[in-house]
């Protein structure tokens, strides 16, 4: 009896604590994973802030933030401090945003490269940046010499297992002879190690770098060793002017100026979004006109198609390393199958650490 | 004509009210500076620190919020007091607290589909353990072959967490998780229950309190106690006392394992209910912190304990709503450590400012 | 892996350029170790090198600049940790860690506004001649001048310890400071000087990270470097011709399972990553059964306080 009526006792205290903090402006929050200026994820995330705060709405943002215990205060401090949207910019937010959600039906959020909307207000997004894969595969093809592309991969999830099957089978078309070689440095962001990877793979033989980590040191190091790279996420072009081929560029600020006002003006709806070349949510830098003319032209129309949908980068027939089929003739990869990838395409070496 | 003479002696008696007050005198000292640092920030210095330490337990959540992040710090402070008591450094805690995280959530997703009474005890059992075994590495190291336990502790603190790093990218990793680097969620009977609805502070703070109680009872009221004393005190005075310094030495590491073992454990089954990369930021060496400014003291720990759970908090709060960069919470950790230590030279050494005549001097 | 002769000229460059910091770190604190004191701040110093050194060739557009300050602000830094430790005779363990929690929070603080711009390119020396010797070309030209220092270093320190006078009373005050005092050897003001050096080294080492080897600023980028330093000394047995052959040993390790990664060679890589430690241990379970290998090197007072009635 006792117990039951303190527990009542606080969780009413509780609650007329959170409605005490009435908000008068329409506010949205960001939690970032990194700090503002790497120059990759984060960075481009605050980018799309910026386009928010220019739009005339009020943000606010917590970088650095943690997985574990700490990701769900910061996100359930920022519902509660009166911010109207928060957009949790990390996979490992995943199930801390889902908690807050269920306390705070009148706030919204959308959690990016997710998959667990298990609240009305919860809406997930992400970008098709194996779109962006498939033309960097592509120049990749035409420009090594060695036959040999060096990748830099983060962990082994779909998202990035779908980038080097991607990347693989684009250059394959135009180069039958490519191999991909693949350092995991099981980070998302650690410079030391990205360079020493892009070290490595350099001195096996890779003439043309790229990354599915966060840093630029995996481009600097390329700059200096005289190669070809590609950068990741943001425009990395001024740490790495001659040898950066084009950026693959996640550009979020249309969307989240389009969500925040649709949650300021009331027509916000759960949602699952995956937009691509087509929406700009991916976008390529300019092209490195080092590359030749005839392949930048090459580049922007392949670039065109996809976002078109003339081309897909996953068109049959595709094989896996054991030479199973995994797309038939004619076919293109369903949306299931790319969000669930796990297995390399053939030509790709080594084994996806298990 | 006149000359300032100023003689610094040792004492031989240090006043207790002196040796627990000097902590507060580091905790202003701690405030002054970051006042100052706000300013050449660009800040307010007296809204900044309003926001870092009031804001955050200015309603009931975040007060629940401080006691939670207190919980683990409290914990591992305590079981490095019979170490730090004793003149062993086991500065391994993090390391331990890993091991103790990775034994019981070994137990946990043994029973990721199953309900029962059992389960919670079990993991916490197997969490305490695990700290326990992973702490006498070093004292088996130290008492059998003399090497140094702050770098044997040390190095495997890297080991443990590469250790976690292996099993949540690989084995242990979620089937249905897409190969994402995290376990399972652990099953509702795996968790720690809230002490209240909405809250996330939970079972575990009574964990830390038994800790705090018993370890009170066993250093201030036991033989063993008196021991870990002596031989910190000296060692020869304790070896000719008859102690034997060997049991004692692993002794003490046990318990400071168990103690980080369950912080980690309590993390695990607490606020994060699975095993991935980052279960810790760094409790193990924060706790070293917590255990000075709580003058190796049970009750002293359980507040330096919430001090330094509020410096988290405050450079989260002092983020959101003046976005001061995050870092100023490390900042002022190693300022309050600084300044105590500092001002234990209050407690070790008089100062004596004399006043002299200058044909007093005898020349 | 293809082992031709030119490849492992290669790769033998790359395990050099990721071993320096090491060395650099290494070597300060092994001269702090051997007065007898124990520095657990090298992170801390590390990091506040790497980022001074990186803003200050921002602001001042001068590279030697800015290696000055990364080291002149390792000193000052370590100047916290000497007076707290020897004027006010604090306990070194705890200090040392406050050092490098301190450390990565001020130089995160201070970097807020280099993060995101790119470094300036290093001059290397005779980059000609790297591609033209096969095997030796990659290892002894192309490198930065701090590459040059840090592998001199350890043979200076070596001279230094073992035949100088200063040395010897770096190393009496280590091994024996009541003696040392006794023939009015000056304890207090030699560990000093020692801290400050390490201090210097260490921030040397955070630069050349920040401004050579990944030429820009990032919080936390040192990334447990100063940490492996730590163990390197103690690897070494304080001797500094072996930390020499740890560093490149350790380096040796994080370098080579990339590549086994690289040519599709399968390995659970953080047991890799582990070894640098594990090995430390062996090493110090080794050197510390037996009394005499430790008295070859060891300072025998490391890590406790010493005070002189006045």
């Amino acid at each position: 009896m006792y117990k039951n009526f303190l527990r009542y006792l606080i969780s009413a205290i509780f609650l007329i604590t959170f409605s005490i903090s009435a908000k008068a402006d329409f506010k949205v929050g960001f939690v970032y994973i990194g700090p503002t200026g790497d120059h990759g994820w984060t960075y481009q995330h605050d980018e799309g802030r910026k386009a928010v705060e220019a739009a005339g709405i009020k943000t606010t943002y917590v970088e650095s933030v943690k997985y574990g215990a700490d990701a769900e205060r910061v996100i359930r401090q920022l519902a509660q401090s009166g911010h109207d949207l928060i957009f949790t910019t990390s996979f490992g937010y995943m199930d801390a945003t889902n908690k807050v959600a269920k306390d705070f039906p009148n706030v919204k959020f959308e959690h990016a490269t997710g998959y667990k909307r298990e609240h009305s207000n919860v809406s997930t997004y992400s970008a098709r940046f194996y779109q962006g894969r498939t033309i960097l595969g592509h120049i990749a093809g035409k420009l090594t010499k060695t036959n040999t592309i060096g990748y830099i991969a983060s962990f082994p999830i779909p998202e990035v297992i779908r980038g080097i099957n991607a990347m693989t089978l684009a250059a394959q078309k135009v180069n039958p002879n490519i191999k991909t070689k693949i350092v995991w440095v099981f980070s998302w962001y650690d410079p030391g190690k990205e360079a020493e990877a892009a070290q490595a793979l350099i001195d096996q033989g890779a003439d043309i770098i790229m990354q599915h980590t966060d840093s630029t040191a995996p481009v600097q190091t390329a700059e200096k060793a005289g190669i070809w790279s590609f950068g990741q996420a943001s425009d990395m072009q001024r740490f790495a002017p001659k040898s950066i081929l084009t950026s693959i560029i996640d550009d979020w600020a249309p969307y989240y100026v389009e969500r925040a006002i649709a949650a300021r003006d009331g027509t916000w709806s759960q949602q699952d979004t995956w937009h691509g070349l087509k929406e700009g949510m991916v976008a390529m830098s300019p092209y490195n006109k080092g590359m030749g003319a005839d392949l930048v032209k090459e580049a922007k129309q392949l670039q065109k198609d996809l976002a078109s949908g003339k081309i897909h980068s996953f068109t049959g027939p595709i094989y896996d390393q054991k030479g199973n089929i995994l797309v038939a003739e004619g076919k293109v990869a369903d949306d299931g199958m790319l969000l669930g990838m796990n297995v390399y395409v053939k030509g790709v070496e080594g084994d996806i650490p298990k | 004509m006149e000359d300032l003479l100023i003689r610094i002696e040792k004492r031989n008696d240090v006043p207790t009210t002196l040796y627990f007050f000097t902590p507060f005198i580091a905790i202003i000292l701690t405030i002054i500076g970051g006042g100052i640092i706000f300013y050449a920030l660009g800040f307010n210095p007296a809204e900044a620190l309003k926001f870092y330490f009031i804001t955050p337990i200015s309603n009931l959540y975040g007060f629940s919020e401080l006691l939670l992040k207190a919980t683990p710090l409290c914990l591992i402070a305590i079981g490095l007091s019979f170490c730090f008591k004793s003149n062993n450094w086991n500065i391994g805690a993090e390391g331990q607290l890993t091991f103790g995280a990775i034994v019981g959530g070994g137990v946990a997703l043994l029973f990721y589909n199953q309900e029962g009474f059992y389960i919670l005890p079990l993991i916490i059992i197997a969490g305490a353990i695990g700290g326990m075994i992973f702490a006498l590495i070093p004292a088996i190291l130290k008492t059998y072959f003399n090497t140094n336990e702050i770098l044997v502790s040390l190095m495997l603190v890297y080991v443990s967490k590469l250790i976690l790093d292996y099993l949540v990218v690989g084995p242990w990793s979620n089937p249905e998780g897409f190969n994402f680097p995290e376990t399972r969620q652990f099953s509702d009977s795996s968790r720690m229950p809230l002490l209240f609805d909405g809250l996330r502070v939970h079972a575990g703070i009574f964990i830390a309190l038994a800790a705090v109680l018993v370890s009170w009872f066993v250093l201030y009221k036991t033989y063993l106690g008196f021991q870990i004393k002596v031989s910190g005190l000296s060692l020869k005075t304790a070896k000719y006392a008859g102690f034997k310094g060997k049991t004692m030495i692993l002794i003490v590491f046990m318990i400071s394992g168990a103690c980080a073992g369950l912080a980690g454990v309590g993390e695990i089954t607490g606020p994060i209910g699975q095993l991935h990369r980052m279960i810790s930021p760094d409790y193990g060496f924060t706790a070293i912190i917590v255990a000075f400014l709580g003058r190796l003291n049970p009750f002293g720990i359980i507040f330096a304990s919430l001090v330094v759970s509020l410096t988290y908090l405050g450079a989260e709060t002092a983020q959101i709503f003046l976005q001061i960069p995050q870092y100023t919470g490390q900042v002022f950790q190693g300022m309050i450590l600084f300044f105590l230590l500092a001002s234990d030279y209050l407690l070790f050494f008089k100062v004596k400012i004399l006043s002299l005549k200058k044909n007093e001097l005898g020349h | 892996m293809s082992l031709d002769i030119s490849f492992i000229g290669i790769l033998i460059g790359s395990i050099m350029a990721s071993s320096v910091p090491l060395i650099l770190a290494a070597s300060g604190e092994l001269i702090t170790e051997r007065s007898g004191v124990l520095n657990l701040g090298v992170e801390g110093m590390m990091i506040i090198g790497a980022i001074s050194g990186f803003a200050l060739m921002v602001i001042t557009d001068n590279l030697f600049i800015a290696i000055i300050v990364s080291m002149l602000s390792g000193v000052i830094i370590s100047l916290i940790f000497g007076f707290l430790t020897q004027s006010l005779l604090t306990n070194h363990v705890a200090t040392g860690l406050a050092l490098t929690i301190f450390g990565i929070g001020l130089s995160a603080m201070l970097g807020r506004d280099f993060v995101g711009i790119p470094g300036k390119d290093f001059p290397i020396l005779f980059s000609s001649l790297r591609e033209s010797i096969p095997f030796f070309g990659p290892i002894l030209f192309g490198h930065s001048i701090v590459l040059y220092f840090a592998f001199a270093l350890p043979f200076l320190t070596n001279y230094f310890l073992k035949n100088t006078k200063l040395g010897l009373i770096v190393r009496a005050v280590g091994d024996s400071p009541v003696s040392a005092s006794n023939q009015g050897i000056n304890v207090i003001m030699v560990r000093y000087c020692c801290i400050l050096y390490g201090g210097g080294m260490c921030g040397l080492a955070g630069a050349y990270l920040s401004l050579i080897y990944t030429p820009q600023w990032i919080e936390n980028m040192t990334a447990g470097r100063g940490w492996i330093a730590l163990a390197l000394v103690v690897f070494a047995t304080w001797s500094p011709i072996k930390v020499l052959i740890g560093a490149i040993i350790f380096g040796g390790i994080s370098i080579l399972q990339l590549h086994m990664q690289a040519v599709g060679f399968r390995i659970p890589v953080q047991f890799l990553i582990a070894l640098p430690y594990l090995m430390t241990i062996i090493v110090l379970v080794v050197i510390s059964r037996d009394s005499r290998k430790i008295k070859l090197n060891t300072p025998t007072s490391l890590g406790r306080i010493f005070y002189k009635e006045k």
